[in-house]
């Protein structure tokens, strides 16, 4: 089955295409939506046909390169068009295409009545055509075009509603918020462009495969690799919202809600993940880094929930709530944990998804509001909603037996075993945050009495809004069961799925087997003491009072608004780097050198040349007295020189 | 296979530009044999593409006749790889250019359609001559149409800019014909030699040429060359040139003119220089690397787009210079694929540019916003090229580039990967100032009531924008189509600079004399 491969990929291309240049004489929006939704369902079901076909075929059978046609090649550099279907691709394109193929179903209700119903479509085909190829590569380059092309979509469809303003540092229109995530994106473009560079120097080769083999024979700390891991890094830092490059995904949220869920939620921004760990082998090769990886993740994990607490935009919270879980990601991949860290994307997908979809219908109810302040009661009204935004909330917060319990707590306790006291420590502190603003958002939302005003009439949103919520909160509470632990009695079926991907990294890590079963239960304990802590904290507070935030505000003064107001990130960077850059360039380097230097030497030179003809022009008179004259001097001048 | 065929391109613009001044019926006349021989000498320069054998590193489609015997002067030129695509080129955007101006113009039509057609029989002739006193012929007889295009159809400071221009470029042509005389001088010196201006000849007795003249001749061609190109610091004749000139002006001069700088620097510069191209190697490349970043900051502030494109144009050219100078296969074939690209893409900047222009008669940003809402067939366009020129992988700005940067990085003429980590920062820039630019004038709400009014892309309009954009796709997707035919000629010139940097070329050379 995997030589259909390019099927999955190009469905969504014809999709796109049709919608992008038919959309405006099919006007229909079922049609369009169907169009939309229909080519990621196939892809989706090439998928698991494949996927069905895999799991037939022994462990070592399951990877093939199906390789398509020769992309760019010069000199000694070739690089295919070409689709390595393995184990790990093979799960990214069933959560992509299967989350996408919901999304896009939602989307048909969300965008109802949007005049540019079809040009809605067209991005998000082109988004799960992107996507596709950015988890289905065989080699760095093709994996670039999918990774700048999700880029592009996310910039797209961040300033969809083009003529909205939205608010943030320096951002008024939609379009701004767009362009910021593009061009943070592009600085960590920028490294894992140059880390291709130092790969293809290296390994004279830009294919996973080939790289991976050369790498099997390397020392653990070879240099090289540390730079090429850490600009890969890097480059997972902007596309995954990790510190210093996280301050896009914030403000990506002005993009209509499913466009959050896809790609700023569930797929997107996981992408960093998935190429750590397509990576793992060379990673494994890289301690320094992998340390780096694990700090980052575990400091973006805990910076970003603790923004997540102070905030009243109900997507803000989310992403927030997003960046944080991303950090767990990567602190997963950087104590070695890559199974545990594929294993959060998946769940996180569900869970994810479902949340924002969730807030989505909320805001749609609500006619666009979207403070939380002004919320309150709405379970009676829209029980679908508020039952499948409860549910993944719970699992967000680590309540077993749903699926976030599972993949929090194996990263958690690995990075406890494998990583260091410390780390788990910021991890478990991350996770008690994260209970207290989700259950601060859903009592919030969802409990209490209603604060809106009486104009609002909130109702529950149409079917096919509602069944993509019912089944990713379905998913987000089975999802979990393909990783229950050893400990717990389980198979543990995605460790042994992905094994043979991980095999090489893990071989070279050489991570002791950990047999204390205690502290493992002990742990876990203490994880679930602290979802139901956070939980119960945070419904209690603020079903108590709605206003509890202002009391806080009131008693921490300047530590609550360093949280509500981002750290002051953003102001940081525009004070830094924005503002200088763009100063430099205007008063400096245009006015000034460009100009006043150099068109100040070109002019000057033609001004130099007229004056000098001007000056010799005066002796040019005309009159023959006063040539006789200067023939005279001259003559004297002349004669004096050759007698003295 | 059509008899002469190189000949027949070459020329027939040029008996275009004839039977349009001869003629001078009306306006639309002139307009239509304009399109009608542009069009013919495209469809058969299709001839000179599909004909070229790949596989044969030799020159093609080869003309020769002797023209000023006392000087050893012939009228010869032929086609590698690299000239055919660049011939192809121009072919390609000239048609585009014609039918660009056609409501534009109203001025002296038949005479801005004879100078276009003249402009790319002597564009043809740059890319074509294997005599190096054909090519200064040629070189030079493009400053008369473009003088005239900027100096009669252009904006309010036109004259300003068409003087400037053509100074500049004379002062390095000046220099280069000093140089190309003392070559011939050269050969004449050698034992059985005589005085000639043979390319071919020279690409063989010019290299032997001791580092110390060696070095005078490489600067004075380079000179003239890099002000064509332009590299920084020598481009301030460029955003003046493209703000005055007429939009087809402007088309021509982005899309083909500045490319006969980067493809003099690789035929004379490169093949005739191999050794003092090693020496400067690392100079010229700075000046590509400040350039690239140089030109994006610049763009960066600019308030009318059009000069935004100009300076992003000095940007994209520091690209190709630092492809060239890398000294790798992979790096010329980047560079020469990205002449093209910017062609068409800084190209298509220029026509949309020149659209809105004439709709509103202003270009400048602030004046704009909101376009998307009034004109979205513009707008889509509009977005596509931007991609193009910010290099999204999938889009043909993306092969040249990343093939430049991969090929520099390997370097072992520049043998530091510094070149390459701050010429990388201009992918981030180009985003930076090409998107803000988008945004200001494509997204929010209109900030001028007069934009409210604008009608969206005529099919003549599409029908320009079209092709580029098939072919912005076409290269990103499958450039092979165009890298294969280059190869090999890319690889001739390169084994020969690698042969000199091992130190073989010259102790051979050397030891015949």
């Amino acid at each position: 089955m995997h030589q259909y491969v390019g099927l999955i990929v190009l469905f969504p291309l014809i999709g796109l295409l049709i919608n992008g240049l038919l959309g405006w004489k099919i006007k229909n929006e079922k049609v369009i939506g169907s169009i939309g939704s229909g080519a990621v369902g196939l892809s989706f079901a090439l998928a698991v046909a494949i996927f069905i076909d895999m799991l037939g075929a022994a462990p070592e059978q399951r990877s093939h390169v199906v390789e398509l046609f020769t992309w760019i090649a010069a000199g000694s550099f070739k690089v295919s068009a070409a689709y390595q279907v393995d184990q790990l691709s093979v799960l990214m394109t069933l959560v992509v295409t299967g989350v996408g193929f919901l999304i896009h179903v939602y989307s048909i209700g969300y965008m109802h009545g949007d005049r540019s119903f079809a040009r809605f479509f067209t991005y998000l085909n082109l988004f799960i055509f992107a996507m596709l190829n950015l988890v289905l590569a065989d080699n760095y380059v093709l994996m670039f075009l999918g990774w700048e092309g999700v880029g592009l979509c996310s910039y797209l469809l961040i300033g969809f509603w083009y003529q909205k303003k939205f608010e943030g540092v320096t951002i008024t229109w939609t379009g701004d918020a767009g362009n910021k995530a593009f061009w943070v994106n592009r600085i960590g473009d920028f490294a894992f462009m140059l880390g291709m560079f130092l790969i293809f120097k290296e390994f004279g080769t830009l294919t996973f495969n080939e790289v991976m083999g050369q790498a099997d024979t390397m020392a653990v700390g070879n240099s090289t690799v540390f730079w090429i891991t850490l600009l890969l890094f890097i480059g997972a830092t902007g596309k995954s919202a990790q510190i210093p490059l996280f301050i896009w995904l914030p403000d990506a949220m002005a993009g209509p809600t499913p466009v959050s869920a896809l790609i700023h939620a569930a797929t997107m921004v996981t992408a960093g993940v998935y190429m750590v760990a397509r990576n793992s082998a060379l990673y494994a090769l890289a301690p320094d880094t992998m340390m780096v990886v694990a700090i980052v993740g575990a400091v973006t994990a805990i910076m970003a929930a603790s923004i997540g607490i102070a905030q009243n935009d109900i997507k803000k919270v989310l992403a927030y709530s997003t960046v944080s879980q991303l950090g767990y990601m990567f602190l997963a991949l950087g104590v070695g944990a890559f199974t545990a860290g594929i294993f959060h994307v998946m769940t996180h997908a569900f869970f994810k998804a479902c949340l924002f979809l969730g807030s989505g219908s909320v805001i749609h109810a609500m006619h666009e509001e979207q403070d939380i302040r002004h919320m309150g009661g709405l379970k009676k009204v829209m029980p679908y909603t508020y039952w499948t935004f409860l549910i993944s909330s719970f699992a967000i917060a680590g309540f077993p037996p749903l699926s976030g319990f599972f993949s929090k707590d194996e990263i958690l306790w690995k990075s406890f075993a494998d990583g260091s006291p410390i780390l788990w420590f910021i991890g478990a502190a991350a996770a008690l945050m994260t209970a207290f603003y989700m259950f601060r958002m859903v009592t919030l939302t969802f409990e209490g009495k209603p604060r809106w005003a009486d104009d609002k009439h909130p109702h529950e949103s149409p079917p096919s809004m509602t069944i993509p919520l019912i089944a990713l909160a379905a998913l987000a509470v089975v999802g979990g069961f393909v990783g229950v632990p050893a400990v717990l009695g389980g198979g543990n079926a995605i460790h042994q799925w992905l094994h043979p991907v991980f095999a090489q990294a893990e071989k070279t890590m050489a991570l002791p087997e950990h047999h204390a079963h205690t502290t493992e239960y002990i742990l876990m304990a203490i994880s679930v003491a602290i979802g139901v802590t956070g939980w119960w904290v945070g419904r209690r507070m603020f079903l108590k009072d709605p206003n509890a935030d202002e009391r806080i505000a009131a008693k921490t003064g300047f530590l609550y608004r360093l949280l509500a107001r981002k750290y002051f990130v953003d102001e940081a960077y525009d004070a830094a780097v924005v503002r200088p850059v763009v100063k430099t360039s205007d008063s400096f380097l245009f006015r000034f050198f460009d100009v006043r230097i150099i068109d100040g030497i070109v002019n000057g030179a033609g001004a130099l040349a007229g004056w000098t003809s001007r000056t010799l022009r005066v002796i040019q008179t005309g009159v023959v007295q006063n040539y006789a004259a200067l023939i005279v001097v001259g003559l004297v001048i002349v004669l004096g020189l050759i007698i003295l | 296979m059509i008899p002469h065929v190189l000949n027949v391109v070459l020329f027939l613009p040029l008996i275009g530009a004839a039977a349009v001044m001869l003629a001078r019926r009306s306006d639309s006349a002139a307009r239509w044999t304009g399109v009608v021989f542009s069009l013919l000498t495209f469809v058969l320069s299709l001839e000179l593409f599909f004909g070229y054998d790949a596989n044969n590193p030799a020159m093609q489609f080869v003309e020769k006749v002797s023209w000023i015997p006392a000087l050893n002067v012939s009228y010869h030129v032929g086609l590698d790889g690299i000239s055919m695509l660049l011939v192809v080129l121009t072919t390609f955007i000239t048609p585009i250019v014609l039918i660009s101006s056609w409501s534009s113009i109203t001025k002296n039509v038949p005479l801005y359609i004879a100078m276009m057609l003249i402009l790319e029989t002597a564009m043809i002739g740059v890319f074509s001559s294997l005599d190096i006193f054909l090519f200064y012929v040629f070189w030079e007889m493009i400053l008369i149409p473009m003088y005239f295009i900027i100096g009669i159809w252009g904006g309010k400071n036109r004259i300003y800019a068409t003087v400037k221009f053509f100074i500049y470029t004379m002062v390095g042509s000046l220099l280069m014909l000093i140089a190309i005389i003392w070559l011939g001088y050269y050969a004449s010196t050698m034992p059985g030699g005589e005085f000639t201006t043979d390319i071919t000849m020279l690409f063989d007795i010019a290299p032997t040429i001791p580092l110390g003249i060696q070095g005078w001749m490489f600067a004075a061609f380079a000179l003239s060359f890099l002000i064509k190109v332009p590299a920084f610091p020598l481009h301030t004749w460029l955003p003046d040139a493209h703000v005055e000139a007429p939009t087809g002006g402007s088309v021509i001069l982005a899309g083909v003119l500045l490319k006969m700088g980067t493809y003099g620097l690789i035929r004379f510069n490169l093949q005739l220089f191999p050794q003092a191209s090693l020496e400067f190697a690392s100079f010229l490349s700075v000046l590509g690397v400040v350039g690239i970043i140089y030109g994006a900051l610049v763009s960066m502030v600019q308030k009318d787009v059009k000069k935004l494109v100009a300076y992003s144009s000095v940007s994209h050219m520091g690209f190709i210079l630092l492809g060239l100078f890398g000294v790798t296969v992979t790096g010329l074939q980047g560079g020469l694929i990205q002449m093209v690209n910017h062609g068409l893409s800084t190209g298509a900047l220029f026509l949309i540019v020149g659209m809105i222009y004439d709709r509103r008669h202003t270009r400048m940003i602030e004046e704009f916003g909101g376009l998307a809402r009034q004109i979205p067939i513009f707008a889509t366009f509009f977005m596509i090229v931007t991609l193009s020129s910010i290099g999204l992988p999938g889009l043909n700005g993306f092969v040249g580039e990343f093939l430049i940067l991969l090929g520099s990085f390997q370097s072992d003429v520049l043998g530091s990967p510094w070149y390459v980590v701050f010429a990388a920062s201009g992918v981030v820039f180009a985003a930076v100032y090409m998107l803000w630019m988008y945004q200001r004038v494509v997204f929010g709400v209109s900030r001028n009531p007069e934009n409210e009014k604008l009608s969206d892309l005529s099919i003549r309009e599409i029908g320009l924008l079209l092709p580029v954009v098939l072919f912005i796709v076409w290269i990103g997707v499958y450039p092979s189509t165009f890298l294969d035919k280059t190869e090999s000629s890319v690889q001739r010139v390169v084994e020969k600079l690698e042969k000199v940097q091992r130190g073989e070329y010259l102790t051979t050379s050397v030891s015949e004399q």
